[in-house]
C-alpha cells in the first residue's frame, strides 16, 4: 500500500499516530505501506515520535475470574485485619494516652472535636428527632383514638424514642456528618504524605487522628441522643396536646410511670456502640485510601454507607440482647 | 576505577586511615508499594558528616529509598540501618527517640494542611522536646528566618507557592538539628538565587551542626556546591554508582558520565524514531 504525504503542510500527533496505525493494520495484514513524497513538515513530525519494536508496554494487567475472587477475598481479609487492628491501636493509644508519660492525649484536640461535632449537628439531629417524633405521634394517634387507648400515645413516643429512634436517627445524621468528615479528612492526609510526615516526627497517626475523636464522638454522641430523646418525646406531646388532648400534668404523669431508666440506659449504650462503629469505620475507610481525588470521594461515601449499615446491624443486634 | 575500589578507597578517610562507620547502611534492601518491588536489592552506605546527593531519572525510586530509610516503608527483604538502629524492628518509644534525630523534607512538602507554617515546623519540638512555649516560638521563628519564610509564619499551607511549601518543609525537617537531614528535591522548584541560598544554607548546617545531610536533586550547580559524594540509582533502584564527587566526575560509568556532561543518554534502546518504521528502515 502507498501513502503519499507530499501534500501534506502541517501534521500533528494525532496524524503521526494515525500513520502509525495504518503501517500496524498493513503489516499485520501482511504487506507493507510504502511511503511516497514525504513533505518536509511530515517528515519532522514523523521523525519526533518514537516508536517501540516489541510493543510491550506493559500496561495494567488484566486478572483473570479466579484471581480476581482470590484478590478480593484476601484483600477483604486483610481489612478486617487492618480494621482490628486499627480498633486495638486506638484502645491502646486512649489507654496509655490517660495513663503513660509519653504522647499524651491532647485535651485541646478532643474539645475541638466535640465542639465541632456538636455544632455541626445538634440542629440537625434536634430537628430530625422533632419531626419523627411528631409524625410518628400522629400517624399512632388516629389509630390509638380509635380504641379509645389515647394514653398510650405517651408510652409509645417515650420508649419508641428513648430505645430505638434517638439512637439511630443521630447515628445515621452522624454517620452522614462525623463519619464522613473523618474518612475524607484522613484520606486527604494520606494523599498529601500528612500522614507519612506525622509518622517521620514521631507522632503515631492513630494518637495524633483517630483517638481524639473517638473520645469527642464517645461523649457527643450519648449527648446528642439525650437531646433527640427529649425533642422526639416534644414531638410527642404536641401531637398530645392538639389532636388527642392530653394535658401536660397528664403527658408527665404518664411519661415517670411507663420510661423506665432502663430504657434511657439502654439507649445511651446502644449510642456509645454507634460512635465506635461511625469512628473506627470512617477512620478506616480514611486510611485505606487509594487513588488521587476519586479515592477521597469514595473513602467518603463507602465511609457512610457500611457506618449506616454497620449501625443498623447493631441495632438489630442490641435489640435482641436488650429486649428479648 | 571499578565500584568496588572506589568504595574500598573512601571507606579509608586520608586523615586518619580509620574507618568511619557509616550512618546510614542499606543492605540488600527490597522494597515496593505492594506491587512488584520499586527498588530490588540495592546496597549502599552513607558516610556520616558529609552530604551525599543522590541522583538518578524520574521514578527509579529515589524518594522510595528515603522513605524506607525513614521506616515509612518495610523492607520486604533486606533491611535499612541508621545510626546502628533498625527502625523497622524498633518498638514505639525508642521508634520516637530514633526519629528524633533524623529529618525528611518531603518532595511535595507534606506540611500538615489544617495548622499554621509555624505551628507546622513547632511540631518536632512539641514532640521530642520538653521546652516552654517561648523557647519553641523562638526557635520557630529562627528557623523560619533561616530559609526567608519569617513573613509566612502566620500563613496556611494552602496559601503557599510552590517553592515556599519546599521550605517550610525543609524548616520543618531541620528545626530539631537532627543528626541526619534527608532532603527530597530541596531546591526543585526554586528560583535560582533561592536555590543556591538554599544550598548554602545545607552547607552550613552540615559545618556547624556535624549534620549528615543526603539530597535528592537533579541540579548539576547544586551538586558542584554542595556535595562530598554522589550515589546514582538507575531504573528499578539499581546501583549505578556509589563515591565521591570526584570519583563520580571521573568515572566511566556511561550514565555517570553523561549525567555529569550534561548529555541526554542515547535515546532510549528499544525504540525508533516513527519515520524510520515507516520508511522500512532497519
Ligand atoms: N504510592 C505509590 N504507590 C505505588 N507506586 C508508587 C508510589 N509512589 C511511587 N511509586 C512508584 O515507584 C517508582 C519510584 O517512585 P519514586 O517516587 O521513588 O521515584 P523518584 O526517583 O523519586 O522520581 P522523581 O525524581 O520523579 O521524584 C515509580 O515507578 C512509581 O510509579
Ligand atoms: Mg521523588
Amino acid at each position: 500500500m502507498r501513502l503519499d504525504l507530499s501534500g501534506v503542510e502541517r501534521m500533528d500527533s494525532a496524524g503521526a499516530a494515525f500513520c502509525a496505525l495504518l503501517q500496524r493494520r498493513v503489516a499485520a495484514a501482511g504487506g507493507t505501506l510504502e511511503l511516497s513524497g514525504v513533505s518536509p513538515a511530515a517528515r519532522d513530525s514523523l521523525s519526533v515520535f518514537r516508536v517501540r519494536d516489541s510493543d510491550a508496554s506493559p500496561g495494567r494487567r488484566r486478572e483473570g475470574f479466579f484471581e480476581r475472587v482470590g484478590g478480593s477475598v484476601y484483600s477483604s481479609f486483610l481489612g478486617f485485619v487492618l480494621f482490628a487492628v486499627l480498633v486495638t491501636d486506638t484502645f491502646y493509644a486512649t489507654v496509655t494516652g490517660f495513663f503513660g508519660r509519653r504522647q499524651r492525649v491532647r485535651l485541646a484536640a478532643i474539645i475541638e472535636q466535640m465542639i465541632r461535632i456538636g455544632l455541626e449537628s445538634f440542629a440537625i439531629v434536634g430537628l430530625i428527632s422533632f419531626l419523627v417524633g411528631l409524625t410518628v405521634s400522629l400517624q399512632s394517634a388516629v389509630q390509638l383514638a380509635q380504641f379509645g387507648a389515647n394514653i398510650f400515645l405517651v408510652d409509645l413516643i417515650a420508649l419508641g424514642m428513648t430505645r430505638e429512634l434517638g439512637p439511630l436517627i443521630t447515628a445515621i445524621i452522624l454517620a452522614g456528618r462525623c463519619g464522613s468528615s473523618i474518612a475524607a479528612e484522613l484520606a486527604t492526609m494520606v494523599i498529601t504524605e500528612e500522614v507519612d510526615a506525622l509518622r517521620t516526627m514521631g507522632v503515631q497517626p492513630v494518637r495524633f487522628l483517630v483517638v481524639p475523636r473517638y473520645i469527642a464522638i464517645s461523649i457527643m454522641q450519648p449527648l446528642l441522643t439525650m437531646m433527640a430523646n427529649l425533642l422526639g418525646i416534644l414531638g410527642g406531646f404536641v401531637i398530645a396536646l392538639v389532636s388527642l388532648e392530653i394535658g401536660p400534668e397528664a403527658f408527665g404523669l404518664r411519661l415517670m410511670n411507663s420510661l423506665m431508666l432502663w430504657d434511657i440506659v439502654t439507649g445511651l449504650i446502644k449510642s456509645v456502640a454507634f460512635a465506635w462503629i461511625i469512628v473506627f469505620v470512617g477512620a478506616h475507610r480514611g486510611f485505606q485510601v487509594y487513588g488521587g481525588a476519586v479515592g477521597v470521594g469514595k473513602a467518603t461515601t463507602d465511609s457512610v454507607v457500611q457506618a449506616i449499615f454497620a449501625v443498623i446491624v447493631a441495632d438489630a443486634f442490641f435489640s435482641i440482647i436488650f429486649y428479648l | 576505577m571499578t565500584r568496588q575500589e572506589s568504595q574500598e578507597q573512601r571507606r579509608t578517610s586520608p586523615e586518619t586511615g580509620a574507618e568511619p562507620t557509616p550512618i546510614i547502611s542499606v543492605r540488600d534492601l527490597v522494597v515496593g508499594y505492594g506491587g512488584p518491588p520499586i527498588i530490588d536489592g540495592l546496597s549502599i552506605d552513607i558516610l556520616p558528616g558529609r552530604v551525599t546527593a543522590i541522583i538518578g531519572g524520574s521514578g527509579c525510586g529515589k524518594s522510595t529509598l528515603l522513605k524506607s530509610v525513614v521506616g515509612l516503608l518495610t523492607p520486604q527483604a533486606g533491611s535499612v540501618r541508621v545510626a546502628g538502629h533498625d527502625l523497622a524492628a524498633l518498638d514505639e518509644d525508642a521508634l520516637v527517640g530514633a526519629l528524633s534525630n533524623v529529618g525528611l523534607l518531603f518532595q511535595q512538602g507534606a506540611l500538615l494542611n489544617s495548622i499554621t507554617v509555624a505551628q507546622n515546623v513547632a511540631m518536632p519540638l512539641e514532640v521530642h522536646s520538653r521546652l516552654s512555649r517561648e523557647v519553641i516560638a523562638l526557635t520557630v521563628r529562627l528557623k523560619l528566618e533561616l530559609v526567608g519564610l519569617a513573613h509566612a509564619a502566620e500563613l496556611l499551607p494552602s496559601e503557599l507557592s510552590g517553592g515556599m511549601k519546599k521550605r517550610a518543609g525543609l524548616a520543618r525537617a531541620m528545626v530539631l538539628d537532627p543528626e541526619l537531614l534527608l532532603c527530597d528535591e530541596p531546591s526543585a522548584g526554586l528560583d535560582p538565587q533561592t536555590a543556591a541560598d538554599i544550598d548554602q544554607l545545607i552547607l552550613r548546617l552540615k559545618d556547624t551542626f556535624r549534620m549528615t545531610v543526603v539530597v535528592v536533586t537533579h541540579e548539576l550547580a547544586s551538586i558542584e556546591a554542595i556535595a562530598d559524594d554522589v550515589v546514582m540509582l538507575g531504573r528499578g533502584g539499581v546501583l549505578l554508582f556509589s563515591g565521591s564527587k570526584e570519583e563520580a566526575q571521573r568515572c566511566g560509568v556511561p550514565e555517570v558520565r553523561d549525567f555529569f556532561a550534561r548529555r541526554t543518554p542515547e535515546a532510549g534502546g528499544d525504540t525508533r524514531p516513527l519515520l524510520d518504521v515507516l520508511e522500512g528502515r532497519p
